[in-house]
């Protein structure tokens, strides 16, 4: 018996992976992401009008070729508000999974791992997870003051219990696997157990928690800024955007919902690319093929 | 070949005919239909048990689940042939119709049965669903059938169980509702598919005669799928033997066991174990391991309920020798595995002793054990589970080499070394678990277990997922490895067949306890224990010498 013969198991499972991305709707996901991750790094290139910049002529201006999205009531041109604020609601949605996956990680291995140190850590997260996830920002936001970093970790805090929580279950049921006891048997160093077999099977479902704290995260500075507590009212964020245009909603609703559409098809798309590589990386769905 | 066995059954028609079917993959190409099954004829008589045998991946489940009309739509069509049942055809009806055929003309009976039934709902609810479904009895008539049925299949107090859920019920128990489910509007033809697979032997072979009772009384066609020819020479009237999708050949229960034509067939039954002990020299070398007194007991502290604890394994002793394979036997918790699993300390013991050349390592500190985890070396039982997916054979035999401060160079130079003992190339070194076989993946799991030169290698039920043949040449492979190196085995199984070709000695366990330890032979032509004798009875196909084409003269 010879190792000659090779199913082609794993070509299968690179084929659905890539068929379950490829379908309609993530495709438009993906293109419609691209384009406001592109323009928003590229905005200050773009010859778009000073976000920042006060015009009172033109106060609610309506929509013209000037001003794709009209003025705001400071006369500030709305799209490159819109466009701007796409840096800002991007930079906190990376920055929140960032602060959330990474602490959230290491705890839930630990946690996963050692049983007195599961004790402790997961009635920690029972505490923060207790409290409303909003409140805590507001309060967060409201003692140390609002700025990128604060509303940043305001946001991060009350979503990484839930990572530490998805981390501890996955490597609880990883330590039965018999390819860990295995590992264990062979003396292999926890450390070593925990980079080589633990860590590497939790991250396909930390990319994909990962994705729904992007877009959870775009969400909530968005409400912070549109309460009053998140960003600087100057600073073109889209709940800032939103906030300024509640006034005038009945005589320029474009004010609210352009910029409420730019929200919307973001958290949308980033959904949708989470729930598509959720299927994709699911074992199971590789394994139907 | 079909007249013949015509001319045998009289003038009877069969009950099921199935002519010419071939089923294809539905995202094949088209124009170059890829065979799951193809070309197959089988006909079964009424009152008659047809085995279809056949390797994993040979295609009798799909040929059962074609009739049933159960083939996943997204995954698998039947593109040629016919299912005739009574002069019926199967792939030609339409849904609703193949609906009603269910339960009253065919019904089928499936290998796991906690999964086969609903757990939220009691089991009468569940065979009542039926009833009310194919019958017009009313609620006080429907009861009384069912009832009846339960008596039928023989479980007690059947009111109780009729309000039973299923997780208060026993393995065997919940296979018996399965069965009077699937029996209770008497179909023509039942299709069993591994249905004791999972059970133990001795319920296995309650729920064995329980389908030939029930069939003998209601004249049922039974097409019975296994991959175990000890039940298939227990219980069949015919066989056939499927390979690759095709029926290799199909005879009388005779022809197929004491005179195959088809190469693959002799290949086949010839590897079969069977329960006679090979003879063995008495075991003369030093002891390497020795257990005494070993206890696990797992205690369960409620806040408002009494503390309960359970024994897993009880007052355990035994001594391994080197160059010996002692056999751990028992069925599911008898605590076989607790024992594997308390000597590489992957948990730690509640008490007793275990050395290794008289170091004790049951009560060391993990820390001072971590040295001594060189020695003993473990396979487990699914081959599929226990390699990293994601880490190379090569890498994976290296580990422990590494672990324990090896060079790269030289370790890679070992591992090729051992690849080749489990008789696989070097270029496997270089690839990932999931492009081997099952029987592949158990050899790779041997050689990272072999890599320390341990002088103890733990088999966890190492060849119970593997198909005969392959877990022949395990088997062989094991045999090997003790005659080239010192290594003593212990070698925990369930099936007591296996153990009679390999193992020196036997222990036998249940319920945490030794109840009879001796040597192979001993053990199996004199058992002195009631379990172990009840357990040699349940051995399915223990009258037949599979090796040598032959029945065994009773003794």
């Amino acid at each position: 018996m010879s190792s000659s013969t090779i199913p082609a198991v794993g070509v299968l499972a690179r084929s659905a992976f890539r068929r379950t991305l490829t379908t309609v709707p993530v495709m438009l996901a993906i293109a419609l992401l691209a384009l406001i991750v592109i323009s928003a790094i590229a905005a200050p290139y773009l010859g778009l009008a000073d976000p920042m910049a006060i015009d009172p002529v033109y106060r609610l201006a309506d929509i013209s070729a000037a001003h794709w999205f009209g003025t705001d009531a400071y006369g500030r041109d709305v799209f490159a508000r819109v466009i701007h604020g796409a840096r800002v609601s991007l930079v906190i949605g990376v920055g929140t999974m960032l602060a959330a996956l990474i602490p959230g990680l290491i705890l839930g291995v630990i946690a996963g791992y050692f049983r007195t140190a599961d004790m402790i850590i997961m009635r920690f997260m029972d505490g923060i997870m207790s409290i409303p996830g909003i409140l805590l920002a507001i309060a967060f936001v409201a003692v140390t003051g609002a700025s990128m970093l604060t509303v940043l970790i305001a946001i991060a805090v009350p979503e990484f219990p839930r990572v530490v929580r998805l981390v501890r279950g996955l490597i609880l049921s990883l330590r039965d696997e018999p390819y860990v006891e295995a590992a264990i048997s062979l003396g292999t160093p926890v450390t070593t157990l925990m980079a080589r077999h633990l860590v590497p099977n939790t991250l396909a479902p930390l990319i994909v928690q990962g994705t729904f704290i992007f877009a959870s995260a775009i969400l909530s500075e968005a409400i912070l800024s549109f309460l009053g507590v998140g960003m600087p009212p100057e600073v073109p964020s889209w709940g800032n955007v939103i906030a300024e245009g509640r006034t005038y909603f009945q005589l320029k609703p474009e004010l609210i919902l352009l910029p409420g559409l730019f929200l919307a098809l973001t958290v949308l798309s980033v959904n949708l690319l989470g729930d598509a590589m959720r299927d994709a990386l699911d074992p199971k769905m590789a394994r139907r093929v | 070949m079909s007249s013949v066995i015509e001319q045998a059954q009289g003038t009877e028609a069969p009950v099921l005919q199935i002519r010419e079917l071939a089923v294809a993959l539905v995202d094949s190409p088209p124009g170059h239909p890829r065979l799951v099954v193809d070309d197959i004829h089988l006909e079964i008589f009424p009152g008659e048990t047809l085995c279809v045998v056949g390797e994993s991946g040979s295609g009798k489940s799909v040929t059962s689940f074609a009739v049933m009309g159960l083939l996943a739509p997204d995954a698998l069509k039947p593109c040629a042939g016919q299912i005739l049942l009574e002069g019926e055809d199967i792939l030609r009806c339409t849904p609703d119709r193949l609906r009603a055929l269910r339960a009253t003309r065919m019904s089928m009976v499936f290998q796991e049965p906690m999964t086969a039934l609903n757990p939220v709902r009691t089991v009468g609810w569940q065979i009542d669903e039926v009833l009310r479904t194919h019958t017009t009895l009313d609620a006080g008539r429907r009861r009384k059938k069912i009832l009846d049925m339960l008596a039928a299949v023989h479980l007690p107090e059947i009111e109780r169980i009729y309000d039973s859920f299923p997780h208060q019920l026993s393995g065997g128990q919940r296979q018996r509702i399965v069965i009077c489910m699937a029996l209770i509007l008497s179909p023509k033809l039942l299709i069993a598919d591994e249905p004791t697979t999972a059970l133990d032997v001795t319920t296995q072979k309650q729920i064995l005669s329980l389908i030939r009772e029930l069939q003998q009384k209601f004249k049922t066609a039974v097409l019975f799928i296994t991959h175990d020819f000890g039940v298939v020479a227990d219980i069949a009237d015919r066989i056939a033997v499927m390979n690759k999708g095709k029926i290799v050949e199909v005879g009388t229960r005779d022809d197929i066991l004491a005179r195959p034509t088809a190469p693959y067939t002799r290949m086949l039954v010839s590897a079969v174990p069977s329960l006679v002990p090979m003879h063995r020299e008495p075991v003369t070398t030093s002891a390497v391991l020795e257990v005494r007194n070993l206890q696990k007991t797992y205690t369960e502290r409620g806040l408002f309920k009494p503390t309960r604890s359970v024994h897993a394994v009880n007052d355990v002793n035994f001594t391994l020798r080197r160059k010996e394979i002692l056999g751990v036997v028992g069925e599911s918790g008898s605590g076989k595995s607790s024992l594997a699993r308390c000597i590489v300390r992957l948990i730690d013991p509640s008490s007793g002793s275990v050395t290794i050349d008289g170091q004790e390592i049951a009560t060391s500190t993990r820390r001072a054990y971590q040295p001594l985890r060189q020695r003993i070396q473990m396979v487990f039982q699914d081959p599929y589970r226990s390699l990293n997916a994601r880490i190379k054979v090569g890498d994976s035999i290296i580990e422990g080499m590494r672990n324990f401060g090896f060079g790269v160079r030289e370790s890679r130079a070992r591992a090729v070394e051992l690849l080749e003992i489990v008789g696989m190339g070097a270029e496997a070194m270089d690839r990932y678990p999931h492009q081997f076989s099952g029987g592949q993946r158990q050899r790779i799991c041997i050689a990272r277990a072999l890599a320390l030169k341990p002088d103890i290698l733990i088999a966890d039920e190492a060849v119970s997922a593997l198909d005969v043949s392959v877990q022949a040449q395990v088997l062989v492979l094991l045999e090997d490895i003790r005659a080239r190196t010192d290594t003593a085995v212990l070698f925990i199984t369930h099936d007591l067949r296996v153990a009679a070709q390999i193992c020196n000695t036997i222990v036998v366990m249940q319920h945490g306890k030794v109840v009879e330890a001796a040597d192979a032979q001993s053990v199996l032509m004199r058992p002195q224990h009631a379990y172990t004798r009840q357990l040699i009875d349940a051995a399915p196909g223990r009258h037949w010498d599979f090796k040598h084409f032959r029945p065994l003269a009773v003794h």
